[in-house]
């Protein structure tokens, strides 16, 4: 194709020019990648530390009764909906511990210790011990462990709202994170809690990860719709964190406003270019359009200087972007080593950048295209 | 011989604004296949703006330009550019060559315009036409690369590349000096008889137009004295 062999050479014979733009091209396309990347990072580890390790769907006890019965039914019709991850139940309540006479305000949290894993991961969170395989069992946190000084096969006694004291055993220590957990959690097996809270068979609450957490309210819709009872309702994290949202919102719109203005400038400046270079090269566009060029050829020439500009910058683009990615986790990282945001390359957000660059940038084109099309060989031959 | 170009009743004017220019009036021309013409004239009679209305750069204002027996008027600007690429060769005062492309590439361009995979034979014609003007040696110079008679050479060989049945110089010596010119000249006419290429050269150099066998001469627009020897 003729358009395509003059394109490629007028680039080559106007090297400095054309590098210069691939580099301006580059560098809107690499702070695209770095801003949306790092941005999008930021919203990951966020949305990981704030829901994930917690339920994103929880079912509760509707007002007026405090357990709920007859959830081994519930549980499985939960396990039917599709976009549902785990499924686990939990006998929650608060309580006092008391050891050697301190005393300290807990949430005793009765688990399937199988199930719980899909939601916090305890095995991980486990650093010492064993998870408890019996009754009166327990694991403590990180914190609390500090705060009274436990140690394993350590006793303490749990006192209940209505004043009965059991004995349970330390068997392992865990660190969820989150020193706040770390100290008011104490996790137990699910018989544990429900004999010292007088729970029967019932639980308090049973809790779900979904497949994708920003669906989550909708999956809370068709969980309800599969357990169709009244006594119970349904939660998501969602509504329930309404300001993490409208932060996470406020940040996408920011990181879309600066993806938008650099395409923009990345369009105006490869245009303004291509239109200085139709006037550079009518010389060249006039003799060719004399000796028989079709205009459409003529306007292609420029249509695929701005695709190779676009795909050069794009190419580049990327690589600055990444290599910034990593500067920036290198250059922030914290004292021991670890990142102080954990970078997560979106393959599919950085090939689009780089597309978006590239159409952009064949778009540029379109008007010095025109401009190239229109234009008559016999100005060119009279001026001489 | 037929005609291989005919203008009848042509007339151009060129409009700017408010005001109107006549170029040329009423003119009726026609040029036989394989003859060797000349086009002379003061400059500002207008020899320049029939040259590119008969290369179909311009159209009339009025009248009818006739080319290789087609006419055309009703053709459409992408017909008559491949009007332009198929039968027509252009040599132009200022040589105008793709200063990006080497005198080679440059003789191969107007072949390229249609297919940029040419064959070996139109390959191999292309290096005969830049050995038949003299240019082997420098064909893999880029065309910045070449003095000013180099550059005319090449555009001539150019003008050859697709067999055209005309060539069309207009003023192609204009900047050479005088030995450049005439072995410019001599290789037109060599051409000339050789390939039975019809030639119509616009010039104002009263000498040159006297070694082509017809002389048209151009005053105020008008055809003022047609010599055939």
């Amino acid at each position: 194709m003729i358009s395509l062999k003059i394109a490629f050479r007028f680039l080559r014979s106007s090297r400095g020019q054309t590098i210069l733009v691939i580099a301006g091209i580059a560098v809107g396309v690499a702070v695209q990648v770095f801003v949306g990347s790092l941005i999008g990072s930021l919203q990951t580890s966020l949305v990981d530390a704030t829901v994930g390790r917690s339920s994103h769907v929880t079912v509760v006890p509707a007002d007026g009764s405090p357990t709920i019965g007859g959830w081994g039914a519930m549980v499985t019709k939960i396990r039917g909906v599709d976009a549902v991850k785990t499924v686990s139940v939990a006998a929650d309540s608060a309580a006092f511990i008391d050891k050697s006479g301190r005393t300290a305000s807990v949430v005793v949290r009765g688990f399937v210790f199988e199930d719980a894993n899909g939601i916090y991961r305890l095995d991980e969170a486990l650093y010492e011990g064993s998870l408890p395989q019996t009754s009166m069992r327990v694991l403590v946190g990180k914190e609390l462990k500090n705060d009274l000084n436990l140690r394993l096969s350590d006793t303490f006694d749990v006192i209940t709202a209505n004043a009965s004291r059991f004995t349970v055993t330390i068997v392992g220590f865990y660190d969820l994170k989150v020193a706040s957990l770390n100290r008011a959690w104490i996790l137990a097996n699910l018989p544990t809690s429900q004999s010292i809270f007088g729970f029967g068979n019932n639980v308090t609450s049973i809790e779900t990860q979904v497949k994708e957490v920003f669906k989550a309210d909708k999956v809370a819709v068709d969980i309800e719709a599969a357990i169709s009872n009244s006594s119970v309702k349904v939660l998501d994290w969602k509504t329930q964190n309404q300001q993490l949202l409208s932060g996470l919102q406020g940040q996408s719109i920011s990181s879309y406003m600066i993806q938008l203005f650099v395409l923009v400038s990345v369009v105006i400046a490869i245009a303004s270019v291509l239109a200085i270079k139709v006037v550079q090269k009518s010389r060249q566009l006039g003799i060719l359009k004399a000796m028989g060029i079709s205009d459409r050829a003529a306007s292609m020439v420029f249509l695929f200087e701005g695709l190779f500009l676009g795909i050069g910058g794009a190419i580049g683009g990327v690589l600055l972007g990444l290599f910034l990615l990593y500067g920036f986790s290198i250059g922030t990282a914290n004292p021991d080593g670890t990142s102080l945001i954990t970078i997560h390359i979106d393959y599919a957000f950085i090939v689009a950048s780089g597309l978006v660059a590239i159409l952009a940038a064949t778009f540029a084109a379109v008007l010095p295209a025109r401009r190239s099309s229109r234009l008559s060989p016999i100005e060119v031959i009279r001026s001489g | 011989m037929a005609d291989v170009i005919e203008l009848n009743h042509v007339d151009k004017v060129y409009t700017t604004g408010d005001i109107s220019t006549q170029v040329l009036f009423d003119v009726n021309l026609a040029f036989e296949q394989g003859s060797f013409n000349s086009i002379i004239g003061q400059s500002g009679s207008g020899k320049s703006t029939l040259m590119n209305i008969i290369g179909t750069l311009d159209r009339p204002t009025k009248g009818e330009v006739i080319v290789d027996g087609r006419t055309t008027a009703r053709m459409k600007k992408n017909e008559l550019a491949r009007l332009r690429n198929q039968t027509i060769g252009f040599v132009f005062q200022f040589h105008y060559l793709l200063p990006e492309f080497t005198a080679y590439e440059n003789v191969l361009m107007p072949y390229w315009i249609n297919d940029t995979k040419p064959p070996n034979k139109v390959r191999l014609r292309a290096e005969k036409l830049l050995d038949l003007v003299g240019l082997s040696k420098v064909k893999n110079n880029l065309a910045t690369k070449m003095s000013g008679g180099q550059q005319q050479r090449t555009a001539i060989a150019r003008s050859l590349i697709n067999n055209p049945k005309i060539i069309l110089a207009d003023e192609p010596t204009g900047n050479l000096d005088s030995e450049s010119s005439e072995n410019i000249y001599r290789l037109f006419r060599d051409i000339n008889k050789r390939l039975g290429t019809t030639f119509v050269i616009v010039t104002h150099n009263r000498k040159i137009a006297e070694e082509t066998d017809r002389i048209v001469e151009i005053r105020d627009g008008k055809i003022f004295t047609d010599i055939r020897r």
